[in-house]
């Protein structure tokens, strides 16, 4: 039994689980229509590689992954591209995206799965599979896995994340009770691809019967299975990882620069189905709770509409809104337009019972009760501050971009300021600057090399000029017309006068074009 | 004697204290005129000319030799002026209306039906974002658009728009958090 190493901080909010997690997860039925977004991770959007009325089969690339940072997209269902165009997204912001419109035809044709045999393939290989799977972290942050494999040769610990810490979600709970000989699976694969020297499994200790079957499945492997104590945010990449291993992750620093890598349990058995089956990422669980008539764990397709999903868990009539995520790290969702994403664990519906309407903020006391909780060692209070008085160099000074956003200051704070939010403003203004400065150095430096550009023309003109203006030593055989002083000029007069014409005459066209509604018609396009 | 030795000594004292300052400022020579190079990185490099002067760098040196106010770069908007003001020690001012309005980035675009490939938008780009041949249709990348609008006015046919650069959730900001109390009038 390793010795635990407690992070700093943590707090104990109502956990909610029971909810949710008596039942076996249940597969949604088809939806009449999926909307599948495009961009479903962290770094570049997917670009589309189907169009309107193209017949896709069940696993069929719809979207490429295109830059680094990026995963493909597959088609959940076999069925019929209905359009490829800005749907509604689940963000907060409620703004539209692109995504592939399919209704499905019913038939679940699968694609030719292509085995692949990782064993033997080489390491960028098999990355570049995985990335052509779309396999990302099922855990919340969707940052692409393949990018996450390619790190380091050989890795001390393997950290398997199944604390899932946060209030009412509990699709990890129900995928280690149910498929936990597949999560074994896919353990060995990361470990042998990884070359990890140890793994270890955190499962809090409220989830028995999950840590029953993760300790069944693992127990002819050398997988250690650590039970953590329940306290959020123990969930957490950095706080799982230094419960696990004493190990701290600073920013900015890779983890497996340290040796140490944290996966999802999710994700590691879609790493499973990916290399074992030559299965794309088409569906995930999600946990439906919080006011619902059936709370559960579902299977659903990715694109699957949200409100199909709230309509099969059962709406309640007083429900005041749904939540994408858990209550503390998700967020209000604009519209159930969208379709699931990989990123969806949860949805929370809500009502004034189980989200009574927070209460008015208070000024700041400085008790410091929210630098207490603070699992990544901050100061809540000054970071507040600082964005509060847009005073956001002094709040990245203080390390504004440890905060993992999980919410215990201001679930502690007895002023109930919504802290996170400030993080979170202050965190897009900050990447709005930087992307705006980084569009300047671009505008800079091609106006610059312009500048540049123009001075040389305009230098080697006037050297052009100089070398015809000083007479030749011998007279070109020919007589000439012009004389040589008068070379340069002549040619050019013409050619400019020349372009005015013409640039007159295709005024006067394109003014008929516009003045005649009607009049489509290709004009002559001579002169 | 002992008063040619004391000459020998500060003499060669100093020769070798003026080595020491000459290789110093060889050696650790800071490049000219870094108050332009500050300022100029504040400016929002749309190059538009609306402060008066054929671009950001120009309007960063006039600003440095006092030939020109801080508040002159609509592009900038208040926040830059802000800015200015903390780098140069100076009391903030409203934009100076004479130069323009502060308003949200836009980027050309051009109607490729009404083009007639005259090239006249090209000669009139500040940052090379618009790509095409003589008498073929002109695009404009949109990522490397300014917004200057400087190609508006040259066009023969005016078939060129500023288009509003539309959010989208990577764009999106968070608001701040307090709904904030404004004076309803
Ligand atoms: S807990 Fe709230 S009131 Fe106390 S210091 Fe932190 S922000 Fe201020
Ligand atoms: S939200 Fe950020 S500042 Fe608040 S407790 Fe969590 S990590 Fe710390
Ligand atoms: S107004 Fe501002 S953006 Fe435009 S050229 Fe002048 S300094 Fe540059
Ligand atoms: S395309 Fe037009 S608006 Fe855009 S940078 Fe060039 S000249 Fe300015
Ligand atoms: S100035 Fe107008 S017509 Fe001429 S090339 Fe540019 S967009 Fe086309």
């Amino acid at each position: 039994m390793s010795r635990l190493h407690a992070f700093h901080g943590g707090i104990h909010p109502p956990e909610h689980k029971a909810e949710s997690n008596g039942a076996r997860i249940v597969q949604v039925p088809l939806p009449p229509q999926l909307v599948v977004a495009l961009n479903q991770h962290i770094g570049h959007g997917a670009k589309p590689v189907v169009a309107a009325g193209d017949r896709v089969a069940k696993g069929q690339m719809i979207g490429r992954a295109e830059g680094r940072v990026s995963a493909a997209v597959h088609a959940p269902t076999s069925g019929r591209v209905l359009a490829v165009e800005p749907r509604v997204v689940a963000h907060p912001s409620g703004l539209a995206e692109l995504c592939v419109v399919i209704e499905p035809d019913g038939e679940e044709r699968w694609i030719e799965r292509q085995r692949f045999d990782w064993r033997n393939a080489d390491g960028p290989a098999v990355l570049d599979h995985l990335r052509d799977l779309g396999v990302v972290g099922l855990g919340g942050a969707v940052f692409p896995s393949h990018l996450k494999l390619a790190g380091a040769r050989t890795l001390d610990t393997l950290v398997i994340n199944g604390a899932e810490c946060e209030p009412y979600i509990t699709c990890d709970d129900r995928l280690m009770r149910e498929r936990a000989d597949e999560i074994g699976a896919g353990i060995a694969i990361v470990r042998q691809l990884m070359n990890a020297r140890q793994v270890k499994v955190g499962i809090e200790d409220n989830k028995p019967e999950a840590i029953e079957a993760m300790r069944l499945a693992c127990g002819g492997q050398d997988i250690e299975v650590v039970v953590v104590p329940t306290l959020y945010p123990s969930g957490g990449a950095k706080q799982l990882t230094r419960l696990l291993t004493g190990r701290e992750v600073p920013a900015g620093v890779r983890a497996t620069d340290l040796g140490v890598q944290c996966f999802n349990v999710g994700t590691v058995q879609a790493l499973y189905r990916a290399l074992e089956h030559g299965e794309p990422l088409l569906s995930r669980i999600v946990t439906l709770t919080g006011a619902v008539a059936r709370p559960g764990n579902v299977e659903a397709l990715l694109g699957t509409p949200l409100s199909h999903l709230m309509a099969f868990a059962g709406v309640a009539a007083d429900v005041t809104g749904h939540v994408y995520g858990g209550p503390m790290m998700g967020f209000v969702l604009p519209s159930l337009e969208a379709g699931l994403t990989k990123s969806g664990n949860c949805i929370i519906a809500r009502n004034a019972e189980l989200f009574p309407p927070a209460p008015p903020e208070m000024p700041c006391i400085r008790c410091g009760t929210c630098a207490e909780a603070c699992p990544a060692e901050l100061q809540p209070m000054d970071l507040y501050w600082f964005a509060r008085a847009r005073q956001f160099g002094r709040a990245q000074e203080r390390h504004l971009f440890d905060c993992i956003e999980c919410g215990a200051c201001a679930y502690v704070c007895p002023s109930n300021i919504r802290l996170v939010d400030y993080f979170r403003y202050a965190k897009s203004e900050i990447w709005a600057a930087e992307k705006s400065r980084d569009a300047a150095t671009l505008a800079r430096r091609r106006h610059e090399a312009r500048q540049a550009r123009q001075e040389r023309d305009k230098r080697e003109r006037a050297e052009r000029l100089a070398a015809r203006t000083t007479p030749r030593p011998a007279p070109p055989p020919l007589p000439e017309q012009v004389t040589p002083q008068e070379a340069p000029a002549a040619p050019a007069a013409p050619t400019d006068d020349d372009k005015q014409a013409r640039i007159a005459a295709a005024m006067a066209r394109a003014a008929a074009r516009r003045a005649g509604q009607a009049g489509k018609g290709e004009g002559g396009d001579g002169a | 004697m002992s008063v040619l030795l004391a000459l020998c000594v500060m003499a060669g004292l100093a020769l070798l204290l003026g080595a020491v300052l000459g290789f110093a400022a060889i050696r650790f020579r800071v490049e000219d005129d870094p108050l332009v190079d500050k300022i100029d990185a504040i400016l929002p490099q749309t190059q538009c000319a609306q402060c008066g002067y054929p671009g950001c760098r120009p309007y960063a040196t006039a600003i440095t030799n006092d030939e020109a106010d801080i508040n002159q770069c609509p592009p900038g908007g208040e926040d830059g002026i802000r800015q200015l003001a903390d780098l140069l020690g100076r009391e903030f001012k409203p934009l100076n209306a004479a130069n323009g309005v502060e308003k949200p980035k836009r980027v050309a675009v051009i109607d490729e039906q009404l083009c007639i490939g005259c090239t006249l938008c090209i000669q009139a780009c500040p940052v090379d974002a618009i790509v095409g041949a003589a008498k073929h249709m002109h695009t404009v990348i949109a990522s490397e658009c300014t917004g200057c609008e400087l190609c508006i006015a040259p066009c023969p046919v005016d078939c060129i728009d500023m288009a509003p650069l539309g959010d989208t959730p990577a764009s999106w900001k968070w608001r701040y958090p307090v709904a904030m109390l404004k004076v309803v009038s």
